[in-house]
């Protein structure tokens, strides 16, 4: 047994153990399991590789991988220890942008190594790769390159905007279909020259032409539709450890970055489903197109209610729906709600929650929060399963969610969300809407809900209207 | 775009199908609205009115597309261009030789009739909006005929009772006459083989008549009424009967799509009714609910009461069916003319535009391939009894897309991946396999993730995108300097990556509490 089959055999062990991981968070009760499986075939990994290149280094080399190592870990711990769940968004997506930009520097080191030295002839190392493989070796190390930039920037974006740091409005560059379609049809051409005669030149406008795509491609994505983003970067991320693989030959790369792609882009599949977007239109980063036609305003009176009412309406009910939103993660209001979920529990009032889909800026961010508040799980719905059910709930509490609630959705074929699945909570016998003001929610669409018979307003920060229900109940 | 708005043909037909309201946006849509001199005039818009919405007033028949209550006559019909598009109520089902003829002349035929019930088509449905006109209609025209007062008073000349009504059928007609008759004061009942729209006879004022027999009791999965059971008739038969001794009038809504109007009062019932009472059969067109009613007809019977069959109901009140109408086809045009740059684009993947076109190109692409509707979504009043006759159910959807397609796509695929790999050198080769491989069994593995796993998974797998991290470690100190460097800072992120991804999966797994067995 040498190293070499060593370092083989465990990667296939560790290439089951990412599949175990996949297979076990796709549930409840296998989830812990999944993780530890992740963490062990990670582990198993490492330890092989590290061994493998240890062989040829020296000790002052081998300590500073054990540094960045050890520092990049320290780091990766601290941010995940001190995030806020209503963080998680971000910290993703910026985790993301590091596997872009690891993927870019591998491809730049493969370039270096092999493309490099042959044109400059700056390094005297001799290179592994046959001849007749070269031409291989170059579109792999364009293609790798070129995902990780894409992935890099669009992260990169995609935390701007949902830490704030950016403007969540879509970006409309005059011709932005056009302009990635030139992006890709440039890079294509760049790397057939690229495999042609490798160049500096080239490789840098690659890397130049990906790094400008991936930040038009989210750029131009409007923040309501961040979640499905946040899972396409996902899967790029995924698709741009594959190329590594390629571009290494190494079979576990190839194999974990096949399977993060290829489930990050199932996982946005559905996502898209959800929303009645079309998946092709997500990949192209078409989606804040149709943004444009904000229709019949729907307008009306809408009516106010103040905490005791809402209290007393509650404490009426048989059944309460509570329906949820970024409002509610923007306002911290996850404990009150689990504390008002509790206490209406033991008056013997059915308290569940639904869930939409895209609820939030991240794919079951909503049941993070609740999670987090110790709401248990198995009263907290999915969307098709609570629907049906709303007709006979008595009160349906909305947290700081809007589109997701939009009758218009259903009702008006003019509506930019026209389509969308939504939760149908105007068919209960009481709605009650938390809001900040009556302003229109992310996709800019004002919602007929508010204006309805059955619907109730109640203004203020959401976290401290739900405390006032508690004091009043 | 030049859309023709004709002047009805038909003798009873005083409607119009765009009103000086509805022109303006059409024209928004970038079209050029034609009226023909006095299409509005029995409907009470005057010519002058269009032309100061920006109609030209002229021939309609040489528009492009050409908007219409009926189909038009062989003689008008005549004058459209192949090409042109019509828009009418043409009643597809019942109507198959002129489907052919339209189809025979390359017009391009939209029936505004045919539109499938789904939330999103409401805005373009006729069919309710002429049904809420005519429902109203029946009871004025109930009122009309019958001899006394709608709602009870006490007099210092004595006392009146209140008059009873019978609605049969709670669909969009049904409905509407349930409303109108009860805010004139009356007692109203209604039945309907459907037990999900009590709820919306009793909003409206009315007390429902369930009919209790085994089994009967029908969920409507499509928003129309069905055929109902043996056991179902028979105990409705005796609710008829038992009211119809009892009540003053009876409004009948009951249609069943593609069939002929069930038999709901038999001639014996109508003959336990007491002399002066008034029985309206909206249904008298397609068969008749009532034995004895003659569409377009008033028939008086020999022991006094008033069956009224007329057809035209929704027709008596002009102005506004047609401003209905008219709008229902100008949310229509929104939908085929969606740029309102003037273009009409026909998008037959567009299950409301494919379910009202039923010619096009010189074929006849009617029966619509079946839509799964969401009736009773999104609280519509929804369950129309009163259509005139809509699908027979339709069994073979003619231009699905085919497994055939989908088989040739597979192989396609298949085929470039065996191209790409006999041609690729025995490395690539191999790496390709494992790939594909890989990629499957992601999907597979993926395939029913629970909602609410989504987040923790996308972390892991963000985690597990680290192991690029392999990449860097084994570049690390064999290439020079800047190699190095580039892969120590490579393992930096990639090892954030990992240890925060897995980290940030565990906390937030250790939130996930099952809550205590209830």
């Amino acid at each position: 047994m040498s190293p070499e089959t060593a370092a083989t055999a465990a990667y296939i062990v560790a290439a089951l153990l990412t599949v175990m991981s996949l297979a076990g968070l796709s549930r409840h009760e296998t989830a812990r399991a999944g993780v530890a499986y992740g963490i062990a075939g990670m582990a198993v990994a490492l330890v092989a590789t590290v061994v493998l290149a240890a062989q040829s280094l020296t000790a002052g080399g081998v300590a500073l991988l054990a540094a960045a190592m050890v520092v990049g870990g320290g780091v990766g711990l601290w941010r995940a220890r001190v995030v806020e769940m209503t963080g998680m968004p971000e910290l993703i997506a910026l985790l993301h942008s590091f596997v872009g930009l690891a993927a870019v520097l591998v491809g730049w080191n493969g370039y270096l190594e092999v493309e490099g030295s042959h044109a400059g002839g700056t390094s005297a190392a001799p290179t592994t790769v046959a001849p007749e493989l070269l031409g291989i070796h170059s579109v792999e190390v364009a293609v790798g390159v070129f995902i990780g930039a894409v992935t890099f920037t669009g992260s990169i974006v995609a935390y701007g905007k949902l830490s704030g740091r950016m403007k969540s409005r879509p970006l409309t560059l005059p011709g932005k279909n056009a302009l990635n379609l030139g992006a890709l049809v440039a890079f294509a051409a760049l790397t057939v020259g690229f495999t042609v005669s490798p160049s500096l030149g080239l490789m840098i406008a690659i890397t130049a032409v990906a790094l400008a795509l991936g930040w038009h491609l989210v750029a131009s994505i409007g923040g309501g539709d961040m979640p499905v983003v946040v899972s396409m970067l996902n899967s790029y991320s995924g698709w741009a450890a594959a190329a590594s693989g390629f571009l290494l030959d190494n079979t576990l790369l190839i194999v974990t970055g096949a399977l993060v792609g290829s489930s990050g882009a199932y996982l946005s599949y559905v996502m898209c489903q959800a929303m009645n977007r079309s998946f092709l239109s997500v990949i192209a980063g078409g989606f804040g197109v149709e943004s444009g036609t904000s229709a019949s305003g729907a307008e009306g009176e809408h009516r106010e209610v103040d905490a005791d009412e809402v209290a007393e309406m509650l404490a009426e009910a048989s059944s309460v729906v509570i329906v949820p939103g970024y409002g509610m993660a923007v306002a911290q209001a996850q404990y009150p709600v689990a504390e008002l979920t509790r206490r209406l529990a033991e008056r013997g009032i059915e308290v569940r929650f639904g869930i939409h889909p895209v609820a939030g800026r991240l794919p079951g961010h909503m049941n993070v929060l609740l999670a987090e508040a110790k709401v248990p799980y198995d009263i907290v719905l999915e969307m098709d399963e609570i629907n049906d059910d709303l007709a006979t709930t008595g009160v349906v509490l909305v947290i700081g969610a809007n589109d997701t609630v939009n009758p218009a959705a259903m009702e008006d074929p003019g509506s930019p969300i026209a389509g969308m699945p939504v939760l149908r909570v105007w068919e209960a016998k009481n709605v009650v809407v938390f809001k900040r003001s009556m302003a229109v929610g992310y996709a800019g669409v004002q919602n007929p809900l508010f204006f309805r018979e059955n619907t109730s307003m109640i203004f203020g920060d959401a976290r401290a209207r739900v405390e006032d229900i508690l004091k009043a109940l | 775009m030049r859309i023709g708005v004709p002047r009805e043909s038909g003798e009873h037909e005083t409607r119009v199908a765009a009103t000086p309201a509805t022109v303006v946006g059409l024209t928004d849509l970038g079209a050029t609205v034609v009226v023909e001199p006095g299409a509005g005039e029995r409907a009470s818009f005057t010519d002058a009115a269009y032309a100061a919405a920006g109609a030209e007033l002229g021939d309609p028949w040489s528009a492009d597309v050409v908007l219409a209550l009926r189909t038009p006559d062989a003689e008008r019909l005549d004058r459209l261009a192949p090409g042109t598009t019509l828009i009418a109520m043409v009643g597809p089902a019942r109507h198959p030789e002129l489907l052919a003829d339209l189809a025979r002349r390359g017009l391009t035929v939209l029936a505004t009739d045919a539109v499938p019930r789904i939330s999103r088509a409401q805005s373009l449905d006729v069919l309710s909006s002429m049904a809420n006109i005519a429902g109203y209609r029946a009871v004025v025209e109930a009122a009309h005929r019958f001899g006394r007062f709608f709602t009870g008073q006490v007099t210092a000349a004595g006392k009146v009772p209140p008059a009873k009504v019978l609605v049969a059928g709670a669909g969009v007609a049904g409905l509407a006459a349930i409303g109108a008759a009860s805010s004139l004061g009356a007692v109203v009942r209604a039945t309907d083989p459907r037990p999900e729209v009590a709820e919306q006879v009793r909003s409206l004022g009315g007390e429902f008549l369930a009919v209790e027999a085994g089994g009967a009791a029908q969920e409507s999965s499509d928003g129309y009424a069905r055929a109902t059971s043996a056991a179902y008739d028979a105990r409705a038969a005796e609710i008829y009967t038992e009211q119809a001794a009892d009540v003053d009038v009876v409004i009948t809504t009951a249609l069943i799509p593609g069939r002929p109007a069930p038999r709901l009062l038999t001639a014996s019932d109508v003959a336990l009714m007491k002399p002066g009472s008034v029985v309206v059969d909206m249904a008298a067109g397609q068969g008749g609910n009532v034995e004895g009613s003659v569409p377009d007809e008033v028939v008086v019977t020999d022991n006094g009461v008033t069956i009224i069959g007329d057809t035209d109901l929704a027709a008596r009140l002009p102005t506004q069916a047609s401003q209905l109408y008219g709008t229902n086809l100008l949310n229509l045009l929104k939908l085929l003319v969606p740029e309102s740059d003037g273009r009409l684009v026909l998008d037959l993947d567009d299950v409301v535009v494919r379910a009202v076109t039923v010619a096009h190109h010189g074929e006849v692409l009617w029966p619509p391939p079946p839509i799964p509707v969401s009736a009773g979504a999104g609280g519509n009043v929804h369950s129309a009894s009163v259509e005139p006759a809509a699908s027979t159910p339709v069994v073979a959807p003619a231009r699905v897309a085919s497994p055939g397609r989908r088989y040739a796509l597979i192989a396609v695929g298949l085929a470039a991946l065996f191209a790409a790999t006999a041609f690729a050198p025995p490395a690539l080769a191999t790496n390709l396999t494992v790939f594909v491989l890989a990629v499957v069994i992601g999907y597979y593995v993926i395939g029913k993730v629970h909602h609410a796993l989504h987040t923790p998974l996308m972390s892991v797998t963000n985690a597990i995108s680290g192991v690029v991290v392999v990449g860097a470690l084994l570049q690390f100190g064999q290439h020079g300097t800047v190699v190095s460097v580039l892969a120590a800072v490579a393992v930096l992120l990639a090892s954030i990556n990992i240890v925060g991804g897995f980290a940030v999966t565990r906390r937030m797994l250790a939130m996930f509490t099952k809550g205590p067995a209830r």
